[in-house]
């Protein structure tokens, strides 16, 4: 409000005031000067022990006006007199009648969910018709990831370290940690296990694709082969992403590894699906599809494999995974979504979901030296740790990853599932507020 | 249930003169769009209007969402949090983004502090347009000592207009830095089981928001918000129940969260349909490890919170590192899930492109479109640049999901006019299409398909080094 209409105001309060004063029944509440466009208030006690003095305030009701003014009036027998504005100390509130801390339960919400995710089994021992010496259990989950973390004794997420069977093109980051086994898929798979601790590998076989080296199956099916000699844990069979040729790829290992229960990755609709499910159904070994960002095409996807034969507990879906800044929320919401139609009763999308986290790798967040956004040592792993965390908090069980620290960070996050805590309540969180860092 | 709202339902509360103050043609229009969240209620202003006091007031509470909307700080930098409506973002788009608050304490030399205080002030990160920002301040009493809070508070006000979270136990200590902060209508940090009672009156006499804490004990935290509310009628409360970070518990913190907002939300608890406060800065204090691993820690402590549930963070570090992954997250999350963001498909002209120029491919995801873009532009290129249509998506996943193949590509250049525009018929596709180049090559007959760079920030490199080589070679 403009400084030069104060004391116009303060005329209209006195006058107002005065003939309130000459009244015996007035109401106070809600009065408003329509002409001036302003609202009274009228506070008694406006000043702690004083019960003669009143706050009176103006307010500019007319929209878009701004500012408020308080006056302290004094009602006197002498009349009303204007003191000018109050202490800005303001009134205490009544004091409350009984203050005694209430006790009220939190009652646990009843979680609505029915159905239960199938448990895929990774690797099978050699009493179990494979060569494994480690082999893991997946999903079996009865509720959503975040409200599992109150159980102990369930599977956890698992991690695999990406491995390639002709030296790739990778993140200055990435590559460094792998520098010494570029060249090398088997001592890079036991890198991965040994010095990184790594749940599994991933070993794609890019080198296959007809438009880069055209590697025969019988050359992938080697080098696989090799993998699994050096190293006790199962692992991921990755194809070129070529529909032909990778199922010629897929029939040639799966029929080699019989009985290992490994995962082949991946089974998309362009293939011919019934042709790529045929050999892993008669070899006993599992099978990621991989849906593209889309619940429907994931459903489509699932029913078309499961039709071809392969059991339920034998299937992981990777609905597909953005990198973090470029499109992670779709994944997010995806996965979250197939993960709740399947513990609502969808039949076909009651299957752990993989996730490719190493696409965070592809935003320049990640990789690009820029000063100003720190060191990408750090950042770098930092974000795909981010990227596979936020797809684990979705439903993701499975973790393709690069980065061995962006791993570890993801690995212990998941590891804590299936630790015994401590209670909580010796734990001394409210030291945050006075503790100096 | 969530709170699914019609038109009708909130049409009954209001004027009915299709007076169109609101901007709005008619009361029902206005109703469709305040059931949608797309304008506020103050957009009508006959309401103010006191004959209309009870409807807007009964209008108010049927709007209120399960997770009641607290607003920190004053305008035009007041922040408002909560007001959540559904627990997963595919049913609704979330609102209100979490805010991110940074921590000074009271023991800090004071240029540090000013030093904090700017950085926050100045923090800025633009992704698609869009500049991303932290909103406040959290200033630690640390000393116990009103006298330093008070100062240090009173340094803060004086290098920031930004809302703030007040955080002590102690309501000494507190109300002295209301005195002069109570009118910013900051956040208490917080009411507990000691102090409750106290807390209760400082919030209600300098009428600012209040974090109730009960670290791991929901029914402490009920009991105490209950009680609060009902003896001292308060409603602008803010939840704590406690960010554990150590030997795993994240996992129980993350439950926590969890649990409550579906309690608020399905199963229609409203004495904790509150916002939610998380502290990542307490790794600070509870978690083994030197810096670079707390930094790590508290980022992805943040993110997790982000993602379920947290409506407030308080963080400690102040390297961008860190911050950049929860800050683009938190841009991210709270985008509408329905519409990816994407870009008209087509031909585009970046500079002054001529029949030389080099024609560039890439896919409509607008994110990926910008970057493009700005890299050409930033780079004093002048260039054609093809935008296929793959429904929103990266190169990256586009080539995965198949929306970014040789068909599209060569139906948009030739759709588009691209074709034409240039003489020396070469084509670049980025690094990630690698594989559709042979396919392409044969669409295209007698031109030359090139493979660029995986990442835009390169083409400089690669036209100068590869392409005008290649193509202008002979005559340069
Ligand atoms: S301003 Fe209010 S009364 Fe007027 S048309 Fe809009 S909603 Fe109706």
């Amino acid at each position: 409000m403009k400084e030069e209409k104060k004391e116009e105001n303060e005329k209209i309060v006195i006058d107002l005031l005065k003939l309130l004063s000459e009244t015996d029944n007035v109401e106070l509440e809600d009065v408003t000067i329509d002409a001036e466009e302003f609202a009274i208030e009228i506070v008694p006690a406006a000043a702690p022990g004083r019960p003669e003095l009143f706050k009176l305030s103006l307010e500019p009701v007319m929209p878009g006006a701004t500012g408020k003014i308080e006056f302290l009036v004094e009602a006197s027998p002498q009349g009303l007199r204007v003191l000018g504005v109050p202490p800005v100390t303001p009134a205490a509130p009544a004091p409350p009648k009984v203050v005694e801390l209430l006790s009220i339960p939190f009652k646990y919400p009843q979680l609505p969910y029915t159905s239960k995710i199938a448990e895929v089994q990774l690797g099978a021992t050699k009493s179990e018709g494979g060569s494994r010496g480690v082999t893991y259990k997946l999903g079996g989950y009865s509720t959503p990831p975040m409200f599992l973390f109150q159980e102990t004794s369930i599977n956890r997420p698992l991690f695999a370290l990406d491995v390639f069977d002709m030296r790739p093109t990778l993140a200055g980051p990435v590559k460094r940690s792998y520098a010494d086994v570029l060249e090398d898929p088997v001592a890079w798979a036991k890198k991965c296990i040994e010095t990184y601790k790594a749940d599994l590998v991933s070993v794609h076989l890019v080198s296959t694709d007809p438009g880069i080296k055209d590697t025969p199956p019988s050359e992938a099916r080697r080098t696989v082969e090799d993998v699994l000699q050096a190293i006790d844990e199962p692992i991921i069979v990755g194809g070129s992403g070529n529909p032909e040729k990778d199922i010629d790829i897929f029939r040639e290992i799966a029929k080699a590894t019989e009985g290992e229960k490994l995962v082949f990755a991946s089974i998309t609709l362009d293939m011919d699906i019934p042709k790529a499910v045929e050999p892993l159904v008669k070899h006993g070994q599992n099978a990621i599809a991989l849906a593209f960002m889309d619940i429907n095409q994931a459903k489509e996807l699932s029913r078309k494999i499961l039709e071809a034969g392969l059991p339920k507990n034998q299937l992981i879906l990777d609905p597909t995974t953005g990198a973090l800044g470029y499109g992670i929320e779709y994944s997010f919401s995806v996965m979250e979504r197939i993960r709740l139609a399947a513990l609502m009763g969808e039949e076909i999308l009651q299957v752990p979901m993989s996730c490719a986290a190493t696409n965070a790798w592809a935003a320049r967040e990640a990789w690009m030296k820029v000063e100003e956004w720190g060191p990408r040592e750090l950042r770098g792993p930092l974000w795909e740790a981010t990227t596979a965390i936020v797809c684990m908090l979705a439903g993701a069980d499975l973790f393709m990853m690069m980065h061995p620290l962006a791993m570890k960070i993801a690995k212990t996050f998941a590891e804590a599932l299936q630790k015994v805590r401590k209670p909580l309540s010796e734990i001394p969180y409210e030291k945050w507020v006075e503790a100096k860092y | 249930m969530p709170k699914i709202l019609r038109p009708l339902d909130v049409y009954k509360y209001l004027p009915q003169t299709n007076c169109g103050e609101c901007g709005e043609s008619s009361c029902m229009a206005f109703a469709a769009k305040l059931i949608e969240r797309q304008v506020s209620v103050e957009k009508c202003t006959p309401l103010s209007e006191p004959k209309y006091g009870k409807k807007l007031k009964a209008l108010l509470e049927v709007l209120r969402s399960p997770v009641k909307e607290v607003t920190i700080g004053i305008p035009p930098n007041a922040i408002t949090i909560g007001g959540k409506d559904v627990m997963y973002r595919h049913e609704l788009t979330w609102r209100h983004p979490t805010a991110l608050m940074i921590d000074v304490h009271d023991e800090m030399e004071e240029e540090e502090l000013i030093k904090r205080v700017k950085f926050v002030n100045d923090f800025s990160f633009i992704r698609i347009g869009r500049e991303l920002k932290l909103d406040g301040i959290a200033v630690r009493c640390v000393s116990d000592d009103s006298k330093k809070f008070s100062t240090a508070v009173s340094t803060v006000l004086k290098h920031t207009q930004l809302p703030l979270v007040l955080c002590s136990y102690n309501p000494t200590v507190l109300e002295e830095a209301l005195t002069i902060a109570g009118d910013k209508k900051p956040l208490i940090y917080a009411a507990n089981k000691q102090n409750w009672k106290e807390m209760a009156e400082l919030s209600s006499k300098y009428k600012c928001p209040l974090v109730v804490s009960a670290p791991g004990d929901l029914s402490l935290l009920k009991s105490l918000t209950v009680s609060i509310k009902k003896y001292y009628n308060l409603d602008d409360f803010v939840l704590d129940p406690g960010t554990f970070v150590d030997g795993g518990t994240i996992l129980d913190t993350i439950s926590m969260f969890s649990v409550l907002r579906y309690a608020a939300i399905e199963g229609e608890d409203s004495d904790v349909g509150y916002p939610l406060l998380g502290v990542p800065a307490a790794v600070w204090s509870l978690f083994d490890g030197n810096d670079d691993e707390k930094r790590l820690m508290e980022s992805i402590v943040a993110s997790s919170l982000m993602s379920r549930y947290a409506d407030i963070l308080i963080l400690h570090s102040i390297d961008v590192w860190p911050i950049l992954p929860v800050i683009v997250w938190r841009d991210c999350v709270y985008t509408d899930p329905r519409v990816p963001p994407s870009v008209k498909p087509g031909l585009y002209e970046i500079g002054k492109p001529n029949e030389m120029s080099p024609l560039l491919v890439t896919a409509n995801f607008a994110l990926t479109y910008y970057i493009v873009k700005d890299d050409v532009e930033r780079n004093k290129i002048d260039a054609w640049l093809v935008v296929v249509d793959t429904e929103g998506t990266s190169v990256q996943s586009a080539v995965a999901g198949k929306k970014l193949t040789a068909e599209n590509i060569y139906e948009t250049m030739v759709s588009s006019g691209a074709m034409e525009k240039v003489q020396h018929k070469t084509v670049i596709i980025p690094g990630y299409a690698a594989r559709l180049s042979g396919e392409l090559e044969d669409l295209l007959k007698d031109w030359r398909v090139f493979v660029g760079p995986r990442d835009s920030a390169d083409i400089k490199q690669f036209l100068e080094k590869i392409w005008k080589q290649e193509v202008f070679g002979e005559k340069q």
